[in-house]
């Protein structure tokens, strides 16, 4: 391997390839940003093809609407929301340093996430119960028989690929904390913490857009 | 440094023997040679498609393999070719081994996410190397929906899971290519002075990150409902087939680009270095290269011009498509603006990149004539869409990997490819493209359709040219594979700099030591600054 022929001055916490730490964090800062563009697009896609046929089938997009658990979706933006705040207040923690406190914020951060993901699993129980499951056992008025599956489909889709990003999210907090009690993590060498914060900032955001596109618009319109 | 200094006793290709030295490495000139190796063994298996296509339909009846058959083979080597060789090909080998070296860093800014890319890579290709043993595709390398989602009864979930878990090696490719250039710059290497091959690397990863995305949630929608019955294109619950496309080309037109963008890269640096002038129009070219991309995106709808798009949107797609046409012009008349009184040597490399010129001024103005709606109508499926989009990607892209690949090889593996062999597999390469691909341009016009297995009697002749061409071209490819393998243990030594040429990736030894550069260079000169005398120098 090459490290051995870097110079002694290199600092463990910096890989051979760059020649500070700055730069070091400014790539990988950078490096989280273009991948947070390609999530967008990612999302995008959904978005338009959500965006088509809201416009196209409005009702039986509102009747959807109508059947979602808008408690469960409003607490559960409450909770991201609280796991966003605790997230950069543990960033704010790794900076300065405080140990202790930055593993309290992200065990209350992996905490809030996986009641979000609880929350969303006893939603989707319910949507099965009720037989809002596209395909065969698919029940619903029979006006919106057909298009109401677009949306449930959209909205499996959708909250689906949101929870799986979820679980990405608390899989990388999960090793955040483990750098974290190993002292890994110095106010030097901090900028594991930043990125994984943009990450989970971001899929917090994206559940910001899928909650009142799919719980709230036109939910009283019948 | 003089031009006799040889390898050093160490250097990325000695530094470690055995299978885990290279499947661990973090060296991206390591990775770059696993990216290699990989897809020309993707390359081979495409192009065996291509053979079968063409021996079936040397005869009218297509009397080599059945309807079905038929179906899968045009299917395979579009999904291996496109996805598994093209898109790749450039930048996850050239791009990978020399975007550090060009700018002057010890490697991408990711190391370890580069050798995710390949396995990701590599196990796209495993899913997809499944569905091709197990069966086949048949739906035509585009998945048009409802045939995959409804009809279709071949294995269309792997292949597209295949092309869903390759994107993200493109994605992680492009994301460590935007970085790198962005951060890990040499002193001195500012934006301007960076050779343009860079420019078209930047470019192509722009397009890499916004574009893969939205095929992999397409591919995402179609496994969906064809696993689990969701609707997202069922027009029996008010889906939209069409809306598929849409979200399909706004991906697969920009991946056109993706493929030849770092073609265009690849030949200005050859031209540059064999007519021993700075490239013409310098930043004209640079821009050209980012306005393709921003441009690239906002034209996909001429690939739906008989789908039932409205007119006006047509025509809209229609004038931006003929403005893609603007900077691709502007790099044609730059490169012969380059070539004018220069001192041209015709070595190999140049025999490529000015075959790529020609051959892309032939694929980009068929573009035009595709992109003119009423023409369209006309050829619209016919073997002119055919020979039109070969132009770009096996007279463009192709031939444009070829001669980086040739420009590069004595850096890459420290020896000399056989000169002579190397023109003449050049020669035989060009001839073979026209053969096999010009007479479809008039197959097309006089309106074969594509993807047809069996064709009229009166068609035959011009078929037959086709499929003549098409055996002169495998064997034009297996030259290469012969001579470049053979060089790299009968070769003679190449010196640091054996073309003569300027650039950061020509001041270090041939191969290049792991860590690239014995100390990081310090850039006081611009790209292509052929007028001072050149270091290394055996001209």
């Amino acid at each position: 391997m090459p490290d051995a022929s870097i110079a002694v001055n290199h600092p463990a916490s910096l890989a051979h390839q760059f020649d500070d730490p700055a730069q070091q964090r400014d790539a990988a800062t950078l490096g989280m940003w273009v991948f947070l563009v390609t999530e967008i697009l990612f999302f995008g896609g959904l978005f338009l093809t959500y965006l088509v046929y809201r416009n196209a089938y409005p009702q039986a997009f509102a009747a959807g609407s109508h059947e979602m658990l808008v408690w469960a979706g409003t607490v559960n933006t409450c909770v991201l929301i609280t796991s966003s705040l605790t997230m950069a207040l543990a960033v704010h923690a790794a900076q300065t340093g405080n140990r202790a406190l930055l593993l309290r914020l992200l065990v209350v951060t992996m905490l809030l996430g996986c009641a979000f993901l609880g929350i969303k699993a006893f939603e989707y129980y319910t949507e099965y119960i009720e037989h809002h499951v596209p395909g065969a056992g698919f029940e619903f008025d029979p006006r919106y028989f057909a298009q109401a599956q677009l949306f449930f489909s959209l909205y499996f889709v959708m909250t689906g690929l949101h929870a799986l990003h979820m679980i990405i999210g608390l899989g990388i907090m999960s090793v955040m904390l483990w750098l974290s009690y190993r002292g890994v993590i110095t106010p030097e060498y901090h900028n594991p913490i930043e990125v994984s914060g943009l990450y989970w900032h971001f899929v917090d955001i994206v559940w910001i857009f899928l909650y009142p596109l799919l719980y709230l618009i036109g939910r009283h319109v019948q | 440094m003089s031009s006799t200094v040889l390898a050093p006793p160490r250097h990325y290709l000695n530094d470690g023997f055995g299978v885990k030295s290279w499947l661990l490495t973090r060296d991206h000139k390591r990775i770059a040679l696993l990216y290699l190796a990989t897809i020309t063994f993707f390359f081979f298996i495409g192009g065996a498609f291509a053979v079968m296509i063409r021996l079936d339909l040397a005869t009218p009846a297509g009397d080599l393999v059945s309807d079905d058959t038929y179906n899968k083979l045009f299917t395979m080597h579009g999904i291996v070719m496109v996805f598994f060789f093209l898109i790749p090909s450039i930048p996850a080998t050239l791009g990978n081994f020399f975007v550090p070296l060009m700018i002057g860093a010890k490697d991408l800014a990711f190391p370890k996410l580069n050798l995710a890319s390949w396995y990701i890579y590599v196990l796209g290709g495993l899913f997809t190397l499944y569905a091709l043993v197990s069966g086949g595709v048949d739906t035509g390398w585009t998945f048009y929906v409802p045939f995959s989602t409804v009809a279709s009864t071949t294995k269309v979930v792997p292949a597209a899971l295949g092309i869903f878990i390759t994107g993200f090696s493109s994605i992680l490719t492009g994301l460590n290519f935007i970085v790198t250039i962005h951060r890990m710059r040499a002193p001195g290497m500012t934006w301007f002075r960076m050779p343009l091959f860079l420019w078209s690397m930047y470019a192509t990863s722009l397009i890499f990150v916004l574009g893969t995305p939205v095929i992999a949630i397409t591919l995402l929608l179609i496994a969906a409902e064809r696993l689990f019955h969701f609707g997202f294109f069922d027009p029996a619950l008010g889906g939209d087939p069409v809306l598929m496309q849409h979200l399909f080309w706004f991906y697969s037109h920009p991946a056109v680009y993706i493929m030849v963008l770092p073609a265009m890269g690849v030949v200005s640096e050859i031209v540059a270095a064999f007519c021993r002038k700075p490239v013409f129009g310098y930043s004209f070219v640079a821009f050209a290269s980012l306005a393709i991309a921003v441009l690239g995106f906002l034209v996909w709808g001429h690939h739906m011009f008989v789908a039932g798009e409205s007119v006006y949107a047509a025509m809209i797609f229609s004038i931006l498509s003929f403005m893609v046409a603007i900077p691709s012009a502007v790099k044609v008349f730059n490169w012969t603006a380059t070539m004018y009184k220069g001192s041209i040597a015709w070595d190999t490399p140049m025999l490529y990149a000015i075959g790529f010129i020609g051959l892309f001024t032939i694929g980009g103005l068929t573009g035009l004539f595709v992109a003119s709606i009423g023409i369209d109508v006309h050829v619209t499926d016919t073997y002119f869409v055919v020979a039109h989009f070969h132009y770009i990607m096996v007279g463009g892209a192709i031939m444009g990997y070829m001669g980086g690949l040739h420009y590069w090889w004595p850096k890459i593996s420290g020896r000399l490819y056989n000169e002579f062999l190397a023109k003449i597999a050049a020669g035989i390469i060009f001839l073979g493209f026209n053969l096999t691909f010009f007479p479809q341009f008039v197959l097309g016009y006089l309106g074969m359709p594509r993807r047809y297995h069996a064709y009229p009697p009166e068609f035959q002749v011009l078929n037959v040219l086709s499929s003549a061409g098409a055996s002169i071209l495998g064997v034009g490819y297996l030259i290469p594979l012969a001579y470049l393998l053979w060089s790299l243990r009968y070769g003679k030594l190449a010196t640091a700099n054996p073309w003569g040429a300027v650039g950061l990736e020509w001041t270090t030894t041939s191969p290049p030591p792991t860590e690239n550069f014995a100390e990081t260079p310090i850039v006081t000169w611009d790209a292509y600054d052929y007028r001072a005398p050149v270091e290394g120098n055996v001209a």
